[in-house]
């Protein structure tokens, strides 16, 4: 009986409403939405919410611990301030080490200047979100902390994040390609086809896929440029995600030759190419979306894990793995915690896009 | 009709508590059932004809729920028990359930689990009731196998559900619904599934058991001409609630519910002019949560009054255990 | 059941073959052949080769042979059990291996294990309280599982290991036993150390299975046979456990197929993380010093074994699902 009140319900609802309903039920999927949103924005805008160049080093600088923000002055007032630092010179070893100096702030400012860089890659500026107004920012900004050449963590989080999402990103559309085409045959056609590409795939999943990637990977030429190499990686870790895509499409197609509303289009005399464009794909859209989002984050795991290993995009390219493996060691660890920061974008980007593509799945199949 | 029921179901009341609203599946039903005879329970899907089986046998998924009414069950040994009072997974509730009240159920190709033998799950039936040695068990499951028409029994037994067709499977459920000697049967839609013939089988078994064994069976469908041929007494639901009540002959033949007219109108006859168009009942069943007020049928009703959209009509007695709830039978209020 | 007996051995064997063609592939990859590679190891130690000598070297392994010859001839070396040297340890590639092959089964089957001991309770409790408090928070564990790449989760764990308890999670063996051979104590002290690497290893392949289960544990509890059970006086308990349970048991025990080959990928990152004596880091090392066929070997071994651990699920599941056993089911 309430399985039947549930139908009587949404007999009167369109599709698309129906599986706004569901996706607007999914609260987590909605918050998620808009992390994920925001975590595209940030790579959009990584230069300029960066606030040092990524590449500059300074060995003197090595391992300064995050530096934490004073918000309020002593009259408590808002006014944000950092301490200035300090470079102290070893009285043994003559190493110049910087601590920071409680004596002296710097303001810290919303749209300050700082390095120079192409925003978008077209519109030259040097204005930053964020800067600190009476020195240079490179300077006296270490918000995470810097790594063991000195180079500022969370300047290098932000541009390493437009990486790790674009490549994912690039990897799903050509997976979606693969998929789409190769399923899209595979359920349309039947028949040897049908076969052999599910052999196809069932055989590319049956192999352990890390051991896989790390041999192709490992072929890519020390000599390449770092473009070169996130095109190649990214062709190899999309080899994979095509399979589960494909079998999405073909699931799709082939429960949808069943339904009723294609059989009385075929029977209305519509074209094939009508049938697929105008019944078929819309019909499937949602799926296809859910199938993506999901597909999303295990590419973002593939890229960290292979950059990790030092397998996939190497210094000077910046990635989240190729960051990550600056903290792989325990010594490392234990001198330098903040370099684990890096995991927390990881997780909570790869866990918004399940929540997403959990969300999105649900409601796309409304009357499941 | 003079003897006493073997259960009796009063003012019955099933509520669905869903996110989207509370859905009154069974909004007021009572009949009784008698050893030997046959009733028959009829109305368009969704009108709580199931869920009303569900809540006798206590197993209304949640969030379905009895909110009010009784049910009397008669004992083996003469005392007389409420069900809505025991506790739903109780050692009173489960021994009812399967002992003295089997349940046929709509579909034979999925009421059955794919992965036990048959023969496991019948002697499951048959072990939860009875104190029996294995191979007692063994035998007597053969024999109900027998029972209900399977041929080679003997084999049958430890094959598994799909390796039967469908009228076998459905002997099979018969099976396994008397297989501890219950007094009372509840046909669920038994032969909906079936083809005409193997329908026609199936319909002659159950009334073939129901004499050797003097069963009271609850048949419920959704089949006019099923009611016909099997029913003595019938009650007809539509939304929850019964609106016409009595002898199968006064049904077909004195319908007094506008419903119920339009039920049978609405049976196929070869009896019929050609060319004619069959009698359909206009609009379809509302939304379960846009209940109209009043007389729950009156949007489709085509003898409808102003007071139909308002009142809810009672129950009027129209003859003897024939009685019927529309305003047509009632004084209507000036 | 024969007809599916012979479709997945056929598979097996084709999938197996296809495993060797990548490996070859990943082989033959780098750039230059290994007798380059060599001139260039010999000539770094003071020791120069001539090209004479160099093409004496290529004729000899048929490396001046067409690309079909030069892996035809490499198969027929596997098939008898040769993987030839290792260019980096100067030892027979098996010998090289030694040990690591067994801790890396050993770890995964341990792995998978913990996966489904784990998944399947939570799994069935999960379904049956379904939007219970402790299916919330079964199935938001579930989702950070998925989400953190297990190799940030050893990290993450030695790091915390270290610095709220004070020990180090890494390696299977205490420093006395690693150069030690096999003892009872030995094995006693791996059976130690395997715990933490085994739960890294399976909580995401747990959190997918928990998913699984309880996705098709909610769809079989909604079927009629369910109701029938509970109509025969069953007790609720028994009804879920023999019927419903047994049947959503199946698509999660073919769950596998996929399990196998997932836990032993992870089991290759985690041990490089944990330090651990499987073939993981040794498959990394290899493959960054490209010493080929070392690395090369691994990967197929590991995906061989995959392949049989897989066949060897799928045998199992057909004993025990009567719709393969009797035909019903390809």
């Amino acid at each position: 009986m309430s399985a039947t009140t549930a139908e009587n319900k949404v007999a009167v609802a369109s599709q698309r409403q129906l599986i706004w309903w569901r996706f607007r039920k999914h609260k987590l999927a909605l918050v998620s939405a808009f992390i994920v949103a925001a975590f595209y924005l940030v790579a959009m805008f990584a230069d300029t919410i960066a606030y040092t160049e990524p590449f500059d080093t300074q060995s003197a600088r090595s391992y300064i611990p995050p530096q934490p923000i004073t918000w309020f002055d002593a009259d408590g007032h808002f006014h944000p301030t950092v301490n200035a630092l300090k470079g102290k010179r070893d009285p043994r070893t003559f190493k110049l080490s910087y601590a920071p100096d409680p004596g002296e702030t710097r303001d810290l400012v919303l749209f300050g200047h700082g390095y120079e860089y192409r925003l978008f890659g077209l519109i030259p500026t040097d204005i930053h979100l964020l800067g600190v107004s009476n020195s240079r920012p490179q300077d006296a900004l270490f918000l995470l902390g810097t790594d063991q050449l000195g180079r500022d963590v969370f300047s290098r989080l932000v541009l390493a994040s437009r990486t790790s999402l674009t490549i994912g990103l690039v990897g799903v559309v050509m997976s979606l390609v693969l998929g789409v085409l190769l399923g899209g045959i595979s359920g349309l056609y039947g028949g040897w086809i049908d076969v052999v590409i599910q052999r196809v795939i069932e055989i590319l999943r049956s192999i352990p896929t890390i051991p896989l990637w790390m041999g192709l990977a490992a072929a890519v030429p020390n000599s390449w440029t770092p473009q070169q190499v996130y095109f190649v990686i990214t062709l190899i870790i999309s080899l994979i995600g095509w399979t589960e895509l494909a079998r999405v499409v073909r699931g799709r197609f082939l429960a949808l030759r069943e339904e009723d509303f294609i059989t009385a289009a075929e029977l209305a005399g519509a074209s094939q190419m009508r049938i697929i464009f105008k019944h078929m794909v819309p019909s499937f859209l949602s799926h296809i979306i859910a199938a993506v989002s999901l597909a999303l984050p295990a590419m973002i795991i593939s890229e960290t894990t292979l950059s990790f290993l030092g397998l996939g995009l190497r210094p000077p390219a910046i990635s989240w793995g190729v960051l990550l493996q600056d903290a792989q060691n325990l010594q490392t660890l234990a001198l330098a915690p903040w370099l684990l920061v890096v995991a927390l974008p990881v997780i909570v980007v790869i866990l918004a896009f399940n929540f997403l593509g959990d969300g999105l799945r649900d409601a796309a199949d409304p009357y499941g | 009709m003079a003897d006493e029921p073997i259960l009796s179901v009063r003012d019955l009341h099933t509520h669905f508590f869903a996110d989207e609203g509370v859905v009154r599946a069974v909004d007021g039903t009572s009949f009784d059932l008698h050893s030997g005879r046959t009733l028959g329970i009829v109305g368009e899907s969704g009108c709580g004809k199931s869920v009303t089986a569900k809540s006798i046998l206590r197993i209304v998924e949640r969030p379905g729920r009895i909110v009010s009414g009784q049910i009397m069950l008669r004992r083996q040994n003469g005392s007389t028990v409420d069900l809505t009072t025991l506790p739903t997974d109780g050692r009173e509730m489960r021994s009812i359930r399967g002992g003295e009240i089997g349940l046929v159920f709509q579909e034979p190709m999925s009421s059955l689990s794919a992965f036990h033998t048959i023969g496991n799950q019948l002697m499951e039936g048959i072990r939860l009731h009875k104190d029996l040695s294995k191979r007692a068990i063994r035998e007597q499951a053969i024999e109900l196998l027998n029972m209900v028409g399977i041929p080679r029994p003997a084999q049958r037994i430890d094959s598994y559900s799909f390796e039967l067709s469908g009228g076998l499977r459905q002997r099979v459920m018969i099976a396994m619904a008397l297989a501890a000697e219950p007094r009372v049967l509840i046909a669920d839609e038994p032969t909906t599934a079936l083809d005409v013939t193997t329908q026609a089988q199936i319909l002659d078994l159950i009334r073939r058991l129901q004499q050797e064994r003097d069963l009271a069976v609850m048949l419920i469908t959704h089949d006019m001409g099923v009611i016909a041929e099997m029913a003595d007494d019938v009650v007809v639901m539509y939304l929850g609630k019964e609106v016409e009540k009595g002898p199968v002959d006064e049904i077909f033949h004195a319908p007094r519910h506008p419903y119920t007219q339009s039920l049978l109108r609405s049976i196929p006859s070869v009896l019929a002019e050609p060319r004619s168009r069959l009698a359909t009942i206009t609009g379809s069943i509302p939304h379960p949560f846009a209940r109209p007020g009043g007389c729950p049928f009156h949007p489709r009703c085509p003898d409808r009054h102003d007071v139909c959209e308002i009142i809810v009509p009672a129950e009027v007695v129209i003859g003897e255990n024939h009685v019927t709830a529309c305003h047509l039978y009632t004084k209507v209020p000036a | 059941m024969l007809a599916y007996l012979v479709r997945r051995v056929g598979l097996a064997v084709i999938t197996i073959w296809a495993i060797t063609i990548v490996t070859f592939i990943i082989l033959q990859l780098p750039p230059g052949d290994f007798v380059d590679a060599y001139v260039a190891q010999a000539s770094a130690m003071g020791t120069a080769i001539s090209a004479g000598e160099a093409a004496a070297l290529r004729h000899a392994y048929g490396l001046d042979q067409s690309v079909w010859v030069q892996y035809y001839k490499w198969m027929a070396h596997i098939v008898h059990g040769e993987f030839g040297q290792s260019f980096e340890y100067g030892r027979p590639v098996t010998e090289v291996i030694g040990d690591r092959l067994w801790l890396t089964i050993l770890l995964s089957i341990g792995a998978i294990i913990v996966t489904w001991g784990l998944a399947l309770p939570i799994g069935i409790y999960s379904a049956v309280r379904q939007y219970s408090i402790g299916d919330y928070i079964f199935t938001f564990i579930g989702f950070v599982g998925l989400a953190v790449p297990n190799f940030l989760l050893a990290l993450i764990i030695m790091y915390v290991g270290l610095r709220v308890f004070n020990v180090s999670v890494g390696g299977l063996f205490s420093s006395e036993f690693q150069l030690a051979p096999w003892s009872w104590a030995k094995v006693w002290d791996l059976a130690g150390h395997l715990p933490v690497p085994m739960l890294i290893l399976a909580l995401a392949g747990t959190a997918q299975l928990v998913r699984i289960m309880r996705a098709n544990l909610l769809d079989e509890l909604r079927r009629p046979y369910v109701v029938t059970a509970r109509a025969r006086g069953l007790s609720e308990r028994r009804v879920i456990m023999k019927y419903p349970v047994r049947a959503a048991l199946n698509p999660f025990a073919s769950t596998i197929g996929y399990l196998l080959p997932y836990t032993v990928s992870g089991s290759v990152i985690i041990s490089v993380v944990l330090s651990l004596p499987t073939v993981g880091p040794l498959l990394l090392h290899s493959l960054i010093s490209q010493d080929m066929l070392l690395g090369s070997t691994i990967i197929l071994m590991l995906g061989v074994l995959t392949v049989f651990g897989t066949l060897l699920s799928d045998l199992l599941l057909m004993w025990i699902d009567p719709r393969i056993r009797l035909g019903q089911l390809k």
